[in-house]
């Protein structure tokens, strides 16, 4: 049977990486029949289930906590015109419409991005009068709800356009939490700081992440907690740190990562915090390579996090940045290291090292098929795009990407590979890019475009071929 | 911070990774608190594996001799970790697992690397691993 899921017309490339990670969070063999970014309409095919769960069951679950997608119906026939869905609606599911003759129901019509007058509603939804349900209308609550959904083109009410491009029949089976990102939004948040991530983003990454119940999840630049109150309210228990130890204490009263987790009643979720810094980290790790069982000596089961950009958050790791011009920071916090009030110094660090850093922590940490979801930001122009990293342990998922005025960010999600399955040649091919730099700029791509406006470094002179595909970012290694 | 987390902690100084004393690490002057938390079988289940039973044993000496948090003592966990199985047939090995993990917070105290000594300080429940320059 054919299943239509109605989608928000937002954030669209993430929205098939989320329902992809929810079919194999539930289990569910899913087919996606077809599907457009410009469409918020998407078919898949679900395979017959065995009793005592239908396949009814396996849609409802397949996007109950879905934040994307807003319903999920069963298709009763589609096509371009009202006579071709009348003709598919007759020639497969006659068998089916006994079974609704006498319950209440009522008709709606969704028409994106267009419209019909009240009289034309009324006629189109009088031209299913053949499928002969005798039961009583309600408007509220019925038994069953029936919609044709109407794909319009884009801008047709001022174009005056007269009929759709596409039509869908279906019957309505269950709801997404679309409305969860409500409960968590960052205006009623107690606590938040400049980069706390936005409610809907950070859930829908702990979705493509497989955030659930009995899953450990860690956030290693957590900050004041979106993405750990994210994981746990899908159930998951989260870990969190962070190089500045005050975002995690906040006000040290109310106001604090963990006044967070308790605004949400989630704090029997929170398994703990830390200061720590990603180079350094105390989080007990395996080396790759040990051919393990594949959770013994592992930690997680996922990790998601926004790691610092450079450039409203600064991206600092532990150490002295100019160890031989200032030998004296070194030799005092010999001295002083071990006072309750030492601050330990920091240096700028290289924002793809930072990356390569995070992907080697969760091929050392993850468990077998543990996923790792973090963001990236990248400039819009081609000639200035930052290529997605890699990592041999982990299978590139997807890429799903929230678009700026002059910059984009990227969320990248990665599998863990079992190690019998890992290319032993991508091993030995990896070398460490030797990143060299002691200024936040020089470290920093990303951030040096940014502050310089994104602009497009002037084309060499002598060439006559100012933009061309020559000079693109090689593909990832 | 949950017990739990201290079994997934090692020292942060790299050269002490090799060894195998700087894990666990060792609470010291440690105040907790107890949290009311619901039993979650499926989080223990799935931990189980990941968890270093040795560690935990020590961690669970270490922690609750000197406290008084439970008057009588922590109860005793078995020497040797349980299966899966083991695990999900006994309700009172999950609920002590339960409450050793999930509802034992340590709030205060040090957290002492059994090779190098260096102490990591916890101040409200919050442990600090940031290192000095030269140890970095």
């Amino acid at each position: 049977m054919e299943y239509l899921i109605r989608f928000s017309q937002s954030h669209e490339t993430f929205r098939l990486p989320e329902l992809q990670a929810l079919a194999v969070l539930e289990g569910i063999d899913m087919e996606v029949v077809s599907y457009s970014l410009d469409s918020p309409f998407c078919i898949i095919r679900l395979p017959p289930s065995s009793p005592p769960i239908t396949t009814t069951t396996l849609a409802r679950r397949l996007i109950r906590r879905s934040i994307l997608a807003m319903s999920i119906h069963e298709l009763w026939g589609h096509g371009p015109d009202l006579a071709s869905v009348h003709a598919a609606v007759k020639s497969t599911t006659s068998p089916l419409w006994p079974s609704y003759l006498s319950c209440s129901f009522k008709f709606t019509l969704d028409s994106y991005q267009g419209s019909r007058t009240s009289d034309q509603k009324v006629s189109i939804i009088n031209s299913f009068s053949y499928l002969g349900f005798m039961g009583p209308i309600k408007m509220r609550h019925p038994d069953q709800e029936f919609t044709l959904h109407e794909l319009w083109p884009f801008n047709s009410t001022p174009l005056g356009i007269p009929e759709p491009n596409h039509l869908y029949f279906t019957r309505y089976l269950g709801s997404s939490l679309r409305d969860l990102p409500k409960k968590l939004d960052l205006k009623k948040r107690r606590y938040i700081s400049t980069t706390s991530m936005d409610a809907e983003l950070a859930l829908i990454t702990a979705n493509i992440a497989l955030a659930g119940p009995g899953k450990l999840f860690y956030d290693p630049f957590c900050g004041t907690g979106s993405f750990p109150i994210a994981v746990a309210e899908f159930g998951a228990v989260a870990l969190g740190s962070d190089i500045d130890g005050r975002s995690i204490r906040g006000d040290g009263r109310e106001k604090t990562l963990r006044g967070n987790f308790e605004q949400y009643g989630l704090l029997g979720r929170l398994g703990g915090t830390f200061t720590a810094d990603l180079t350094n980290s105390p989080i007990r790790k395996q080396e790759l390579g040990s051919d393990g069982d594949g959770v013994r000596g592992r930690v997680f089961d996922g990790i998601v996090c926004d790691p610092p950009y450079g450039v409203r958050e600064g991206l600092m790791v532990l150490g002295v940045r100019d160890p031989e011009k200032t030998p004296w920071v070194e030799r005092k916090g010999r001295e002083m290291y071990k006072q309750a009030d030492f601050i330990p110094p920091r240096k700028p660090y290289g924002f793809l090292a930072m990356l390569d850093d995070i992907l080697q922590f969760a091929a050392q940490t993850l468990v077998d098929n543990g996923r790792v979801a973090f963001w990236m930001p990248t400039a819009n122009d081609e000639e200035q795009e930052m290529p997605v990293p890699s990592h041999p342990y982990l299978e590139t998922l997807s890429v799903s990407t929230q678009v700026f005025n002059k910059w984009s960010r990227r969320l990248i999600c990665y599998r863990r590979i079992p190690d019998k399955d890992v290319d032993s040649a991508a091993v030995k091919a990896r070398e460490e890019r030797k990143l060299v730099g002691k200024t936040a700029d020089e470290l920093n791509p990303f951030r040096k475009a940014y502050f310089e406006g994104f602009q497009t470094p002037p084309a060499t002179t002598g060439t006559s071929t100012p933009a061309a595909p020559a000079t693109e970012t090689p593909p990832p290694n | 911070m949950k017990l739990l987390t201290l079994n997934f902690l090692t020292c942060a100084v790299k050269t002490c990774k090799s060894s195998s004393d700087s894990f666990p690490l060792h609470p010291k002057d440690a105040e907790l608190a107890s949290d009311d938390v619901e039993v979650n079988p499926e989080l223990l289940v799935n931990l189980l594996p990941r968890l270093d039973w040795k560690a935990l044993k020590t961690t669970s000496a270490e922690v609750f001799l000197p406290s008084c948090i439970y008057p009588l003592g922590f109860p005793q966990l078995p020497d040797s970790p349980p299966t899966i199985e083991q695990l999900q047939s006994d309700d009172k090995l999950l609920k002590d697992l339960h409450s050793l993990l999930m509802e034992t917070n340590l709030m205060e105290g040090k957290l002492v690397c059994g090779v190098c000594g260096h102490e990591y300080a916890v101040r409200e429940g919050i442990p600090n691993f940031l290192l000095p320059s030269h140890l970095v």
